[in-house]
This record gives structure tokens, sequence and C-alpha cells, in this order.
């Protein structure tokens, strides 16, 4: 695997946008080309090289190319934005749109990240290893077609509105997530390892949310099933007591299933 | 400024000229008989050449519209378009921004289009994205048939004060026609229902659809209006609705045409008439009924129609049928804005898909082409309702499948749900539009019906230099076997002319941009009645509306290039 080196200089005070950096685009190029493209800063565009730091080789196919983005980058926009292909890593922050619209390959953030990272990801791996803003895994805004596949796992922390209008794949919250965590979810699958606030699966079709911390409030418009052991969702084994609800029965036709864990969510239950 | 497009073969049916090679020469804005030697010559050699398209039902300004924009941004991600030096940046496929709805038409070879639907209380912004939007020539239709003034007056009796509430109305808010939408329905809906049929009564004014399209059709003669009443029928879009249609039409057979401006016969102009042929009862046994559509439109001379063809794309829906929005987000499921305008009329909007392997689409695809194939080219036009059945940037596709019956074939056995073939009668017909119907449906039919003709939708002396030049040579090329290229040359028109100056060139927008006309009724019915029936309103005013009276109507000011068209004066 052949790699590139982007060294952040200094991050401006205007987000750069730099959505054509990735394995697909790179592959086949050299690094003085690749030191001259065009990225955008603002409504501006200048060349990557006036805010990174390029070193390293491409190679020719885009699955050869690891890049690595070597320091924090907390106002650089839309990292891997719809790569099918190769790697790229982050050792620092990242800001908004983080491997959105990724179709393959594999990403990881050391740090934390903005909002929206994952949305409309349809394949590959997205990894943070610190904390996630909001509407991680989501839809674009306005669209009701989400996330369709693909690997998404946050080590830390997220905020509202994470995987909205699911539609498949795997998001993985080792951390605690704020309110409405699947909503209108339509399928796939949301495992939450920490805490919810309130508002799981609100108005969610299909699909299937289990919560192993607690759940600070949880919605009327799901029907209660019982305890379920052990359970196991989309052919992986979950161990565990968990609380198993079916709706939401606010939306028509819905049959989506939220599992929460027995520990420490005595008051929810029925 | 004078102009000569030299050698084009024409296609202009108002002056019966059909792929005759001649020249079109142009004066200041105007077409002329002949221009001197210092005149610019434009080589249309091998081309196609028609008067500018006239569009005659479209949604491209207002309230409703500017919603749509606002709710649907996954719409305006999908189609974007980057500053130029002489272009504003733009997007949204199926609802454009103003500037790119301007550029888009204009790229077609289109340079008048109707705004069909204008709340009266929001006219002002109505006109004020006309303003941002350039080129076209425009109009706007106020809203009358959920009007509480106008239900007041029908159900006194009073034709008399209705006319001159419609003639205060037209002037205040620089309206141009008379449009009614789901009479009575839209009220109702204010009161969470709906009427099914033109029999049903509005709830408290006990005025029907059918009293309310009766009503306003004589009103419309009375003040000799250029354009017929402008129906979009009760029953939008559900299975069996093709006998209210029919019903509808019948409504004002034998009101006499009366116009004091251009020259149509139509009383009656029925909108999208593909969204109200459906038979059956259900989705599960429904049916085209089309072809019996179609024959009453043939067999009557007192209505014109357009047909509102489905394009199977993905699109944003907007109407003043507010019930008829709710039914489709219900049945959909996706989400759904809904608005009242106080005592006047509402609206609704969902955003739609229509897959072509889908059964119902796809029925409704083929329903719009068996109305064109077989209702006469002068008494329908060509629209998708835009953007209703389909943006208005499919034109040129709806035109391709009209004119190649290959084209056609190649949808129903490789592209659409086979449904069509059981349940409409498209595959039976092998009709093929040629330029001169084409030129018919999309020019000098609405020109007519819009009471327009005068200077729009042909190339006589004396219209308005608006001339569409298209690269696609009928005496070499097939446009059955050749439909892509046909598609292409329509959509990207070789040169496009408004009022003498080039604003296209090879498919791109090549002027900065000027302001299109706005045509409105400036019409004083009956003067003594008028300022009676405006203290009656100012009174409502007063009691109902959260506005001033006097601050609702539209001054000329907000009309950068006013086109007043005077009305009846008593």
């Amino acid at each position: 695997m052949s790699e590139i080196i982007l060294t952040p200089k200094e991050q401006p005070l205007v987000p750069l946008e730099i959505n054509n950096i990735i394995p697909d685009v790179l592959a086949g190029k050299s690094i003085e080309d690749i030191k001259d493209m065009g990225i955008w800063n603002g409504n501006s565009q200048v060349r990557l090289h006036e805010f990174f730091d390029v070193e390293g080789e491409s190679a020719e196919s885009p699955s050869e190319i690891k890049i690595i983005i070597n320091g924090d980058v907390y106002n650089t926009k839309r990292i891997g934005q719809g790569m099918t292909a190769g790697e790229i890593l982050v050792k620092g922050n990242a800001n908004m749109y983080v491997g959105v619209e990724m179709k393959g390959g594999k990403i990881t953030v050391e740090g934390n990240v903005g909002s929206w990272a994952g949305q409309n990801m349809s394949g590959g791996e997205l990894t943070i290893m610190g904390d996630a803003e909001d509407y991680v895994g989501s839809a674009y805004r306005g669209d009701w077609r989400g996330m369709s596949g693909g690997l998404l796992t946050v080590h830390g922390n997220v905020g509202s509105e994470i995987a909205e209008y699911m539609l498949g794949g795997k998001i993985i919250i080792k951390g605690n997530t704020s309110i409405e965590p699947g909503v209108h979810m339509n399928g796939g699958l949301l495992i939450i390892e920490g805490d919810v606030v309130a508002r799981a699966g609100g108005e969610m079709k299909s699909g299937t949310i289990v919560i192993k911390g607690v759940v600070n409030e949880f919605l009327p418009g799901f029907k209660y099933h019982g305890v379920e052991k052990d359970i196991e969702v989309e052919g992986e084994l979950i161990k565990g007591a968990f609380y198993k609800f079916e709706g939401d029965y606010a939306t028509k036709g819905a049959k989506g299933f939220v599992y929460v864990s027995v520990a420490g969510n005595n008051h929810i239950a029925p | 400024m004078e102009r000569i497009i030299k050698n084009g073969i024409v296609y202009d049916p108002l002056n019966s000229i059909d792929g005759e090679q001649m020249d079109i020469c142009i004066k200041d804005g105007k077409i002329v008989e002949s221009v001197s030697e210092a005149a610019d010559v434009i080589d249309a050699s091998g081309q196609v050449v028609m008067a500018g398209g006239v569009d005659p039902h479209t949604h491209i300004a207002g309230p409703k519209v500017n919603v749509g924009r606002m709710f649907r941004p996954e719409d305006s991600k999908k189609d974007a378009e980057v500053i130029t030096n002489l272009k504003r940046a733009g997007s949204g496929f199926s609802v454009p921004s103003t500037f790119m709805t301007g550029y888009r038409y204009s790229q077609m070879g289109y340079t008048t289009a109707m705004e069909a639907a204008m709340p009266p209380l929001l006219s002002r912004h109505t006109h004020e994205e006309f303003i941002d939007t350039p080129f076209i020539d425009h109009a706007a239709y106020p809203l009358f048939g959920n009007s509480w003034f106008v239900m007041e007056y029908l159900k006194d009796g009073d034709i008399d004060k209705c006319a001159a509430f419609v003639s205060w109305l037209l002037k205040a808010t620089k309206g141009y026609t008379i449009k009614i939408v789901n009479p009575a329905g839209t009220e109702a809906w204010g009161w969470g229902g709906n009427v099914h049929g033109i029999d049903d009564p509005a709830p408290y004014f006990d005025v029907t659809g059918g009293e309310i399209i009766r009503g306003l059709a004589e009103v419309n003669e009375k003040l000799g209006l250029p354009h017929a009443i402008h129906l979009h029928c009760n029953d939008l879009g559900h299975p069996g609705n093709y006998e209210t249609t029919l019903k509808s039409f019948d409504v004002p057979k034998g009101i006499k045409a009366n116009p004091k401006h251009g020259e149509r016969d139509a009383v009656l102009y029925a909108t999208h008439v593909q969204f109200h042929s459906y038979g059956g009862t259900n989705w599960r046994d429904f049916v085209s009924e089309a072809p019996k559509v179609a024959d009453y439109v043939n067999k009557n001379d007192h209505l014109v129609i357009d047909v509102g063809q489905v394009t199977l794309d993905e699109t944003t829906l907007m109407t003043a049928d507010g019930p008829m929005q709710y039914d489709l987000h219900t049945l959909n499921g996706l989400k759904w804005a809904n608005c009242d305008v106080e005592l006047e009329t509402g609206s609704g909007i969902v955003p739609f898909l229509y897959p072509p392997r889908a059964p119902v689409p796809a029925c409704q695809w083929a329903i719009g082409l068996e109305l064109f194939l077989l209702v006469n080219p002068e008494k329908v036009c060509l629209t998708t309702d835009s953007p209703n059945g389909g943006p208005f940037i499919r034109y040129p596709r709806v035109m391709a499948w009209l004119m190649s019956n290959k084209y056609r074939e190649d949808m129903i056995e490789n592209q659409v749900h086979k449904w069509v073939q059981k349940k409409t009668s498209v595959a039976t017909l092998d009709k093929e539009y040629s330029f001169y119907e084409i030129a018919q449906v999309t020019r000098s039919t609405p020109a007519k019906v819009l009471g327009l003709s005068e200077t729009k939708g042909h190339l006589g002396v004396g219209a308005d230099a608006d001339v569409a030049i298209y690269n696609f040579n009928p005496e070499v090329q097939d446009q059955s076997a050749d439909y892509v290229a046909l598609e292409a040359a329509l959509q990207n028109s070789a040169y496009v002319l408004k009022d003498g100056n080039i604003i296209v060139r090879d498919g791109n927008v090549v002027s900065e941009g000027t302001h299109g006309r706005t045509y409105w009724i400036n019409s004083l019915y009956d003067g003594e009645l008028e300022k009676q029936v405006e203290s009656e309103v100012e009174k409502v005013f007063k009691k109902y509306y959260s506005v001033n009276f006097a601050n609702y109507p539209v001054q000329e000011e907000y009309l950068p290039k006013s086109c007043p068209i005077n009305g009846v004066i008593q």
C-alpha cells in the first residue's frame, strides 16, 4: 500500500473542503500534481499545498492508496466524500461531513468530528475514535433515503438525530447519544452501548435499535413484547437481557424493533 | 436593430406555414416584412424555425413554489449550476430557482410561461419572483374558485357584483385570468373535508363546484377577458373521475365567447386533463378513459385542454388543491406542506416519485400520451403541469415521445409497467406528431386560447420577434428513428431570440438577462358597482383579513415591464 501524507499547516478561519482528496481521484497522479490540486476555502479555490505539506507516493489503483492526514484538521470538511476504495487516516480532529456518501474503503479519524459524519453512506468502514456531533449516519437534509450500507463506528459520544432515515448497514456508538437516535429509521442496525437521553426510534418504520445503556425517557408509541435474552439481530449475537419493543405506532404500518437493556432501565419497563 | 434569419425550415401554424424554407425579418423587436442590407444575418439552413414557445400552465413563481424550494433541499442538491460571467448560480431539478427557471425555459426555445396559481393575497410575492426570472414573458392566474367573495355573490345570484369583484381583483393583483381549482373543495378542506364531483356544496356558502364554474364562466365573458376560465376540475387523481371531468366540461357549454382582446373561441380551458381521465372505482380496477375524454374535446368547440404529461421523474407536487395533496401525502407517506390563505384559497406540497415500473405512474404516462395522440392539436396544449407531472425541462422529451412511435414502443416494451398495455390504448396509437403539430401544441394553440395570438405564438408581421431555431433537419434526419438527436436539439436550441435579441446560442444562454413582460388585465367593469363592491370588500378586510386593505393591491412598480390588457369599460 502506498502512502500519501498530508501534514496540515495552519487551519484557516473559513473552513476548507477537500472532498476531492480521496484515493479514487489521487490514483495515478504524481505528488507534484496532487500538491497543485484545487480545494475550496469558503467560496474561493486554493491549492492543496497552501494548507498541507504533501509527501509520499500515489499508486495506480485507489485500493492501493492510504491517505494520512498527519495532524489536526478541525476546520476541514468533507474528508473522504464518496470514496469507493483505499484508506484515509486522520490523526486528529476533523470538521463536518466525514465520509459523506462513502461507498467503499476505510476511513479512521483519531480525534473528534463535526456533524453529518457518514451521511448517506452506502458501503465501507468509517471509524471515529473520539466524539461526533449530530446526524451521524443520517440522510441528506430533507431526504428520506438515508444510510444504506457499510459500518460506522463512533467510540465516543454523539449528538442528536443519529441514523436518521437509516435504510441499511450498521452503526455502533460506544458512548452516549442525545435525543432521537434512529428517528425515521427504515432499516439497518443501530447499536448504542452507552446511554440515551430520549425518543429513541421516533417514527421508525423498520430496522433495529439495541441500547445497552440507560434510557432516560421512552416513547409511548411502542408495543412491549417482554424480555429477551442473548438476542440475535442481523446475524449477530448480542449478550444480555433486553426489553423488546415494537413500533413506532405513531407511523402507519411500522414494524421496527428497539431492544433496551434490562439493567438500569427498570423505570421504562411496562 | 435589424436582423434576418435566412433559409430556415419554418413551422408557423397560425399563418399556415408548414415546413417552408423562408427568411424571417426582424426590426426593433418585431417581425417585419423585410429588412435592409445592413441587417445581421443568422444562417438557419437545414434547421427548424418556430416562434418562441408558449407555456400556458406552469408553476414557476410565488409562495407555494418558494415553499417547494425551501422544503426540498434534496431536490436542489440533485441539480445545481455554478455562476458564470453572464449567469447567476442556481439549483433545483423539479423546482429550480428563479434565474435558473428563466435560463432553462429560454434554452428550450420558450419565451412565454404563465404561472397558473396565484393566491390573491400573496400576489406581490409572485410578482417579485417574476422580477428575478429573466427573459420570459409571463402572467399570473389569481385563484377564484374558493374565494369567499365569489361564493357569497354567487350564492346571492348576483353575477354583476361577482363580475365587478373579479374585475377589481384582477386589477388589484395584476392578474391575468380566472383560475379555478377544485371549486368548493379547497374551501371544504378548510373544514377538514373535500367535495366529490361538481354537485357538492361548499360548507356555509352552499354553492356547488358546478355553480362556481358556471358563474365564473359568465363573468369571464361579461368582462371580455382574453383567456377562457382556467379550470382545474374536482376529483383530481381519483379513479372514476372522468365522469366529473365530462360533467364539468359541460357546465359552461352554451356560453358564448366574447373576448375583447385576441380571438379565442373557447370559453373553457381545462388544465392537466391527464389527471382527470381515470375510470374504474379504485386503483385495482382502474382504467384509462382518455379516449372518451378526447372524443368529447374533439366534438365540442367550447373548450381547449392541456395535458399535464407525466414524465416519470422524481418531482414535487404543488397545487391549490389542498385536500388532494393531503391524499397524496397519506398515499406515499412522504413529507407534506399545507397552507390556508385566508378567505381565498389554500395549497399543499408533497414530493412525488413516478417510477416507470410502477403500475399507476406508468398508466398516467400513457394516459397523457393518449390525450395528445387522440385530441386535435388545435385543441390541446403541451404541458407537464410543471412540476406536478414532471419538470418543464422535460418538454423536449415529451415532444420526442409524440414525434417518434419507435421511442414510445421502446418505452412500452422495455421501460414501463405492463398495465400500460392492459389498461390504456397507447400501444395501439401509431400517430406521430409532425413539427407543424408540435408548433401547434406549443405555440399557436396556447397563444390563441390565452388571447395573445396577435403578438405571440407565430412569426407573422407584427408578432414579437421571439424565435426558436433548432438544429434538426427534417429533410435529412428521421425524427422517428433518431429521437435521441431530436430530443437533444429541442433541449438545446441552436438560437433563441427574445424581442429580436439573441439570448441563447448553441444551447447556452449568451445574454445577461432582461425582464419579461407582465401581462395583466386592466379591467373596469362598471365604475359605480366596483366602488360599491370595493367598500364591501374593505369591510370584510377589516373584519377577517390579517392585512390592511390599502396594503393589498400590487402597484405597477412591481412590474418592470408592465403590459396591461384593457378589459371592458362600460
